[in-house]
């Protein structure tokens, strides 16, 4: 029996995972206000600011190595950002100018500068603006333990699985959580846009912020079961909570373990017919870990990420980089690289496009690269380097037809002639392939085949050109549908054709990782289907359980029909007879 | 000293990315830069991101730039040219 009352707190929920244990709670570097002071030597009070600084740079440097190594590079660039306030003409020079002006000590000068700086941004209504004030805090505190020598409890110390609770947890502490023993962590204050939110689910670990005042009504040692989906917190839960909270992890273990199950599985239907499922990705980190969840490629990497996360186009060898580390993650399975898909809905800060009435059906992706070869080459060249690391093939977005595959093709082998001539190591054999998204491309796939080594087809793009709808646009976005019968028979189209020239089909919309088209798939023939690697398992689920050849007579019947609701039912009574093992 | 008046035109504001993009270029010139919002009496170095974003200009805020310097007079053509053109938003 516990002699504590059961007490449930309300946080926000930003990073998934229940989760059960003893609360350590963790004071941040001290956050408390020093009292004004004058310098006694101002000398010595500016010698001590500046070793401050330079110590605060070697701990943050540090740091981002740390981050570089468990997090990736495009995160630890938040604590990048720490080091460049540091270097701020609005940020060091105010202090020494407080203390040789002034008269002020070191600790004071800091806490009034961060107070003032990160006062303004707090005052903004901008959210935003706000977190950027827990950076320019963080850092503050940073500056202010070197000189105090309180640098507080160091999160390295804990050794055992606790659930932390804090104040707040700053980025920096964030990035040096070490999954093993924090379970999870809940903070009085913080939203689900912060830096600290978004480190917590890089790093898959429970998290429960903004729960006020509620806080400190939790202290270490108890007990607490806090919820990272729902942000619900139980202190002292009773021995009934504690057993439905264990119920409730086993079910979400058990989840995992029969998706485990899955996911390790080849999709090999019951009479023996593979299908290749892969994943799609947006930066060579998530490439990391995909072979565990069960993919066996990456059938599309979005490059675009790569060029919208930056303010400058990333250069030759920042492409490379990524391009290999994808190729090497994959260990020699195949990664399809798309090349640059910009325009329409997507934007680059630093390259000005025209505004377009008709943006999706205007100057984008590989109408854009041809035009702009300068972009286009750097991008192939990077992509021809990094080709040496693993196997790597490569697809043009947007192809309307024979010409600007052709040209694309054409300036593929100019690049690859010069990259080779430069003495750079060139993969044997590349494969190029297009994209069908576009009517055109789609109905056009017998000749387009006897050219290409692959198609990969983009259901997104496809249905809004074939059906003519927006799907952003609520009021027609009802017509947007998959499942249209036109659809379908442009994808029999585009696979029949493959076939006929003993090339390959995949697809890469979000029609691929839908259980409920998954039989259909199969029946027409899909070669490779590529989707979120977090619903590989479902497809693999139903894939596994599939008679082949009743797929393809579930495909010749659904030929026959003459509507998106006609075809859905289909699938749903296909579906509810499959039986699962 | 050189000096210009230029408007803030793009959507978003004198936020995070414009103040980056400014101090870059702000950065190139070897005069003194400075900001100053029409009405107010404050001056902010033209190469802290920092100093920028808490000016937290709207669009249709003014802005008087000075700079001195030897090459003040390109600063101030160049980084008044990038105000006026949206920093590339529109």
């Amino acid at each position: 029996m516990s002699t504590n009352q059961e007490v449930i707190i309300q946080g926000l929920g930003v990073s998934d995972g229940l989760k059960i244990g003893k609360v350590f709670v963790y004071k941040t570097q001290s956050n408390v206000e020093v009292p004004e002071t004058q310098a006694q030597d101002v000398q010595a009070e500016l010698a001590l600011l500046r070793a401050a600084k330079a110590e605060s740079i070697t701990e943050l440097e540090a740091l981002v190595a740390h981050a570089e190594r468990t997090l990736g590079e495009e995160k630890a660039t938040i604590i990048k950002g720490q080091i460049s306030f540091l270097n701020d003409p609005s940020f060091y020079p105010p202090m020494e100018k407080l203390i040789e002006t002034d008269g002020w000590n070191a600790a004071t000068a800091i806490q009034k500068t961060v107070n003032q700086v990160a006062g303004m941004l707090e005052a903004m209504p901008i959210e935003y603006m706000k977190e950027r004030a827990a950076d320019i805090r963080d850092v503050g505190r940073r500056l202010a333990s070197q000189i105090s020598g309180d640098k507080g409890q160091r999160l390295s110390d804990i050794q055992e699985p606790v659930i932390l609770v804090a104040e707040d947890l700053a980025p920096s502490e964030t990035v040096q959580l070490d999954r093993q023993f924090i379970l999870g962590f809940a903070t009085r204050v913080g939203g689900k846009t912060s830096h600290t939110a978004i480190l917590a689910q890089s790093l898959g670990i429970a998290a429960v912020l903004g729960l006020g005042d509620a806080v400190d009504q939790i202290s270490s040692g108890d007990l607490l079961v806090i919820n990272g989906s729902t942000g619900e917190c139980i202190i002292h839960p009773t021995d009934e909570t504690i057993s439905k909270t264990a119920a409730q992890m086993k079910v979400e273990e058990e989840t995992k373990l029969s998706l485990a199950r899955y996911a390790n599985r080849k999709a090999v239907t019951l009479d023996g017919v593979h299908f290749e499922m892969a994943a799609n990705i947006g930066t060579p980190e998530e490439a990391e870990g995909l072979l565990d969840k069960g993919a066996e490629a990456v059938g599309l990497y979005r490059t675009e990420f790569l060029f919208m996360s930056r303010n400058q186009m990333p250069d030759e060898e920042t492409q490379f980089k990524a391009y290999k580390a994808a190729a090497e993650a994959l260990k020699g399975k195949p990664v399809v690289i798309r090349t640059l898909d910009i325009g329409g809905d997507k934007e680059l800060p630093y390259l000005t496009l025209p505004h377009e009435l008709n943006p999706f059906l205007g100057y984008r992706a590989v109408r854009l690269c041809l035009d702009d070869k300068p972009l286009f080459k750097t991008q192939l060249r990077a992509i021809l380097r990094a080709s040496a690391f693993g196997n790597l093939k490569v697809m043009f977005p947007m192809i309307s037809g024979a010409s600007e595959w052709r040209q694309a093709k054409a300036l593929w082998d100019e690049t690859r002639a010069e990259v080779i001539a430069e003495g750079h190591k060139v993969a044997d054999k590349i494969e190029l392939g297009i994209m069908i998204e576009i009517p055109s491309a789609a109905l056009m796939a017998r000749t387009l085949a006897k050219e290409v080594d692959f198609f990969s087809i983009g259901t997104n793009d496809l249905v809004q050109y074939t059906v003519a709808v927006d799907r952003m646009n609520e009021k027609v976005a009802y017509l947007y549908d998959y499942f249209h019968p036109a659809v379908i028979r442009l994808i029999k189209e585009v696979i029949d054709a493959s076939n006929e020239q003993g090339k390959w089909t995949g697809m890469c919309g979000s029609m691929a990782g839908d259980p409920l088209a998954a039989p259909l798939l199969a029946g027409l023939g899909l070669h490779e289907w590529s989707m979120s690697s977090g619903v590989i398992h479902k497809v693999k689920r139903i894939v596994t359980n599939l008679d082949h050849k009743a797929c393809q007579a579930l495909a010749t019947r659904i030929l026959e029909l003459s509507t998106p609701e006609e075809i859905r039912a289909e699938l749903v009574q296909f579906q509810a007879n499959i039986k699962f093992d | 000293m050189f000096s210009k008046e230029v408007e803030i035109v793009n959507p978003s504001g004198f936020h995070v990315r414009p103040a980056q993009l400014f101090v870059e270029l702000a950065a190139k010139f070897t005069a003194d830069i400075k900001i100053q919002p029409q009405g107010v009496e404050m001056q902010i170095d033209g190469k802290s991101v920092l100093g920028l974003m808490t000016l937290g200009l709207a669009k249709g805020s003014v802005v008087q730039i000075s700079a001195t310097g030897a090459d003040a007079e390109a600063a101030v053509e160049q980084l008044s040219a990038l105000v006026a053109s949206g920093f590339g938003e529109i």
